[in-house]
């Protein structure tokens, strides 16, 4: 398994993560090399084994729809880079 | 005072042979002195420890005290703390100061532990090194040139130096327990669900579990005691009931099965380590446990499974990282696209960007079901595995790591040998089983570490095995030259 020039900027894309040109070819190599590794997984017969997400079989809890946290937006906020009347600020979308 | 372990220090306490106050400015000091050289420290929080010092002086003269209360105890950099600086040890975090306590945190603040400081960490826990921090890599104290091994490389480092009685750590394929074996302490993994997972910065959500680094299982025991239980914050919090971990320590193992893996002393396994891991089982055998060979026929499986399932729940959880509400965020975005991308490229280090590419990959439309599904229809096989081992057995015994601590630098270029020497300590996460690391000895003035995996939920027993192990030995007492 190796990936091209082409595969990485997809992949780069779809994990919204630029990568500068020089940097391609040792992606390329060190993801090929982790698939390589996980390649072995293929000659395992699995038939009849189902697919476990979670170690413990645990279903879904459900609670009460009611109000449990209390508005602590301005504290929140403090974190983000641009802020406006409680809104964050992001570039503009639609022109 | 330093050479203490928190039962001894609980005692002291107790009996009013010193204050909390006196006790956590020795630490601080010893925190400063010794950061420089070691790094371990992303944050220390001496005003606040200082205030929480008197407030537990208060709590103890008052009868209002838990055996804990005034001790100074360090948390790893992944377990966010209200007013603090919890980074993750990423620079993408470097500037976030977290609006709220884990649930851990919480139950240790009301405990009265004393939060000394937030330690150096692999970024958000991606390494067995410690060398992937923004902060920089942090030095093993027995052997400055070499790690600490990672992700919780900075708690493992506090302790092994003594410049904290005990930390916490997070452990998604060995966190906890592979920088516990190459620093000489006692690391515990819990039961996947057992300690919540709220407030814990996420890495792989079905594999991720916090848990105590301590010098001693007694001490792991007491810390288990505070921050074990079923928490309704954490969706995967696991609803059973919670044992007293310290009342069983001193119980006899005479009749304990224990179960050695064939695979797990295979040709990968320094013949040293291998040396000292059997001399450390004919121990437990001298103190009555009865040994005999299974069969962990997948084994060899369990690092291309994990190395699947981590970075594609890695990818799904880190794209919260917007540069948006919290976290870094590049200057001057072009537009939406652009504020993302650049934020999350200027943010993350080298290794997370290899795993959420991974992940990514592994995820998207086409190979799913070669790499995801598969994965976890062989973590299944995994599982099964251990459910056969553990119907025969009580516990699983063997090695931590499959090497010493090794040379900064040595396996940083090479990304797939660094996974690979995961082997051992992986498929627990995958299974969700609790498992413990306790110092076994020492190859070339390096210490070993000699893992014991439980059964779901057993965590007393796997402490009751350590406690009885380290009654018996010295291993554990052993404090690197410089610190003592």
């Amino acid at each position: 398994m190796s990936f091209n020039k082409s595969e990485i900027q997809k992949i780069a894309w779809l994990a919204r993560l630029s990568i500068e040109q020089q940097d391609i070819s040792t992606y390329s190599d060190e993801l090929s090399n982790i698939l390589n590794l996980v390649e072995c997984m293929n000659s395992v017969d699995t038939e009849g084994i189902s697919p476990i997400a979670h170690p413990l079989d645990l279903t879904a809890r459900f609670r009460t729809d009611s109000v449990t946290e209390v508005n602590q937006r301005d504290q929140f906020q403090k974190n983000a880079a641009q802020t406006d009347a409680g809104c964050y600020l992001v570039p503009k979308v639609i022109e | 005072m330093h050479q203490s372990t928190l039962a001894q220090l609980s005692t002291a306490l107790e009996s009013n042979q010193i204050s909390s106050e006196e006790l956590t400015r020795h630490y601080l000091e010893r925190c400063k002195q010794f950061n420089k050289s070691l790094n371990c420290f992303i944050t220390i929080n001496e005003e606040s420890a200082l205030t929480q010092a008197k407030l537990a002086d208060i709590q103890r003269k008052t009868g209002d005290a838990t055996p804990l209360t005034g001790i100074p105890i360090a948390q790893k950099d992944i377990f966010c703390t209200n007013g603090v600086k919890t980074s993750c040890g990423s620079k993408m975090l470097d500037n976030f100061i977290a609006p709220y306590d884990a649930t851990l945190v919480r139950k240790m603040n009301l405990a009265g532990i004393v939060n000394i400081g937030k330690t150096n960490m692999d970024e958000f826990a991606m390494g067995s090194s410690n060398e992937t921090s923004f902060y920089g890599a942090v030095k093993n104290p027995w052997n400055k040139e070499t790690v600490p091994g990672g992700s919780s490389g900075g708690s493992a480092c506090v302790v092994a130096a003594r410049l904290s009685p005990a930390a916490t750590g997070t452990d998604t394929g060995g966190s906890i327990r592979q920088p516990a074996s190459l620093c000489g302490i006692t690391g515990l993994k819990p039961t996947y669900g057992r300690v919540s997972r709220y407030g814990m910065i996420a890495f792989a959500s079905s594999l991720d579990q916090g848990g105590p680094m301590t010098q001693t299982a007694e001490d792991a025991g007491l810390i288990m005691n505070v921050i074990a239980g079923f928490d309704e914050r954490d969706s995967t919090s696991a609803e059973h009931p919670v044992d007293d971990y310290t009342a069983r320590l001193n119980d006899s193992i005479e009749g304990i099965k224990i179960g050695l893996p064939k695979q797990y002393f295979s040709e990968g396994l320094d013949s040293n380590i291998a040396e000292l891991i059997q001399e450390g089982i004919k121990e437990l055998e001298k103190l009555g446990a009865t040994c005999k060979e299974i069969e962990l026929p997948n084994t060899e499986l369990s690092i291309p499974a994990y190395y699947v399932v981590a970075p594609a729940e890695c990818s799904s959880n880190l794209s919260r990282f917007d540069g948006v509400r919290f976290g870094h965020s590049c200057e001057n975005p072009r537009d939406l696209s652009d504020l993302y991308c650049r934020s999350r490229s200027e943010g993350f280090g080298k290794e997370v960007k290899r795993r959420i590419m991974i992940g990514t990959y592994v995820l998207s439309s086409g190979y799913y079901d070669a790499y995801y599904l598969k994965a976890q229809r062989i973590r299944h096989l995994i599982r099964l595995d251990f459910q056969k081992a553990l119907a025969d057995v009580d516990v699983i015994a063997g090695p931590t790591a499959t090497g010493t601590a090794f040379k900064l630098n040595e396996m940083m270029g090479d990304p797939v040998s660094m996974y690979r020497s995961d082997l051992y300590t992986v498929s627990a996460n995958l299974a969700g089983l609790p498992a413990i690391s306790i110092p076994a000895g020492f190859v070339n003035n390096l210490p070993v570490g000699m893992q014991l995996i439980g059964n779901y939920f057993e965590e007393s027993r796997l402490l009751n095995i350590a406690h009885r192990f380290q009654q018996a030995t010295d291993h554990h007492k052993a404090i690197p030259e410089g610190f003592e």
